[in-house]
């Protein structure tokens, strides 16, 4: 009987993760063309939403093609591991206040594990293996090298994601990622409270998820493709909504860790029923999360892209020592 | 001997966390959100060309009858050999007419060379760019899907007069 609950949400969350991932492809391909004066897909269905449908269809039927000289049980584990790293993040994201149903209190996240974040830096660290892996079995110079920079791009950056959350630890005295959220009620949200913590997550984020401004080891011009050049039909497909579950994923993290993940901060005053209450909690996360989203898109088509050397260097010379300095600076700053 | 970099003006720490820069960008960017679009809907808008379109060559039609005298000018300079033409005696006032006029559209490269050279402006390059066949006999276009009444192309041959 106990096992149904988290069974519930695990089919909910898993659901709604893949129909957004889905759909997040187009609405990255709608944005940008609106950001480049053109109209995107819109002949698809009503405004292009059956698109993503489109898409997949597409990818399925398309030939998979395996190099001869591939790894092939690495070749076609590698897309695999991508997707479920990025999706399993999601078991200890909190949607929203608890809620009371069925005579019982249903926290609306799938585990509560009592690592919180610590869990999620797992994880990341073991995206690095689909990236790699991937790189190194397809046989191919180019993957190869996109696949290493790649890695090494992602374990730079993991440094500073970890160091630039202990300032929101600091405060929150807590790991566990549901307190973290208790703890942003009344507006107290941490964004504003460790600014400096924000921004280095934030940059480090977009380099975890290999995305614009530090997209080198993807860039076509640079590496033909990188680590999914020799990947067609549904193995692209996993990569690439791989790469997208992954920017859902940080967009959460960063919604939940700074910008106040449900909390609303006037709700409470409103005088509505419970469940509306809640209704509204769960609604503004997706909200935030949707701008955060948004704000991956618009910069990758704002930015240009960084040079490897570029890239290595602000990682190790520019954001690991600010994420350093911004523990003593919240250190300091609690003393007080 | 190692070339120094030298900056006229260096940054300043503020513009060297590129934060105020990236907010320009955005800002420029998510302006460009809400500026008119350029495409064109296709099936449901057309795109009307401008008289200086070169689309597809047509026989001027005046007084009920073309202006062609059949002088094989057009099909001799076609580099495509598009063009075959079959000259006949006319009652009309003019040396000879065109009994058989015919444009093999598959070949023909949409250049201009016919109407650079007509002596008499009486192949033109229409505004039409949507050619479309189901087979190889539709795509041999004889005088009856060539031959257009002046009026549709005056815009061409103003045109043409101004540039000449």
């Amino acid at each position: 009987m106990d096992i149904i609950e988290p069974l519930v949400k695990i089919v909910f969350i898993f659901l709604i993760n893949l129909t957004t991932v889905a759909y997040l492809v187009l609405v990255e391909r709608r944005v940008s063309a609106f950001i480049q004066n053109r109209i995107g897909p819109n002949r698809v269905g009503p405004a292009g939403l059956f698109q993503p449908v489109a898409d997949i269809v597409k990818l399925f039927l398309k030939e998979d093609i395996v190099p001869k000289a591939a790894n092939k049980f690495v070749h076609s584990l590698a897309p695999l591991i991508s997707l479920v790293v990025a999706m399993a993040t999601f078991a200890v994201i909190p949607f929203g206040n608890s809620i009371h149903l069925f005579g019982r209190d249903i926290k609306l996240m799938i585990a509560d594990v009592n690592v919180g974040i610590l869990y999620i830096l797992a994880l990341s660290s073991l995206g690095v293996y689909g990236i790699t892996l991937s790189g190194w079995s397809s046989n191919n110079k180019y993957s190869l090298l996109g696949g290493l920079r790649s890695s090494a791009q992602m374990i730079s950056y993991e440094l500073s994601m970890g160091l630039s959350i202990i300032g929101v630890l600091m405060i929150a005295g807590t790991l566990q990622l549901d307190k973290i959220v208790e703890s942003q009620a009344h507006g107290m949200w941490y964004f504003w409270r460790t600014p400096m913590s924000f921004i280095t997550f934030v940059v480090a984020s977009f380099a975890e998820t290999n995305r614009l401004p530090f997209d080198l080891p993807e860039a076509e011009p640079e590496l033909v493709g990188g680590y999914h050049t020799e990947y067609s039909g549904m193995k692209f497909g996993l990569f690439f909504l791989a790469e997208y579950a992954n920017m859902i994923t940080a967009s959460a993290i960063i919604a939940t860790l700074y910008l106040g993940g449900w909390q609303l901060p006037f709700v409470g005053h409103l005088g509505l029923p419970d469940i509306a209450v809640s209704l509204l909690q769960i609604a503004a996360f997706g909200i935030k999360v949707g701008l955060v989203l948004l704000f991956f898109i618009v910069i990758r088509w704002t930015i240009p892209r960084f040079r490897y050397d570029q890239l290595m260097n602000i990682g190790w010379k520019v954001m690991l020592p600010l994420a350093l300095v911004n523990i003593l600076i919240t250190g300091i700053g609690l003393l007080w | 001997m190692a070339s120094k970099v030298v900056r006229k003006k260096d940054l300043t720490l503020l513009e060297r966390m590129y934060i105020p820069e990236i907010v320009k960008g955005m800002r420029l960017t998510m302006s460009q959100m809400f500026k008119p679009k350029f495409t064109v809907q296709y099936p449901e808008d057309k795109f009307v060309p401008s008289a200086s379109f070169r689309g597809r060559p047509v026989l001027v039609e005046e007084n009920g009858t073309e202006r062609c005298v059949a002088c094989g000018l057009c099909s001799r300079v076609c580099p495509a050999l598009a063009i075959e033409v079959q000259a006949s005696e006319t009652e009309l006032n003019k040396e000879r007419y065109p009994v058989k006029f015919e444009i093999n559209m598959l070949r023909c490269i949409l250049c201009g060379f016919c109407e650079e050279v007509c002596p008499e402006e009486a192949i033109i390059m229409s505004d039409e760019y949507r050619l479309v066949f189901e087979n190889q006999k539709d795509a041999l276009f004889g005088k009856d899907k060539l031959l257009v009444p002046i009026e549709k192309v005056q815009a061409r041959l103003d045109f043409l007069r101004s540039h000449r």
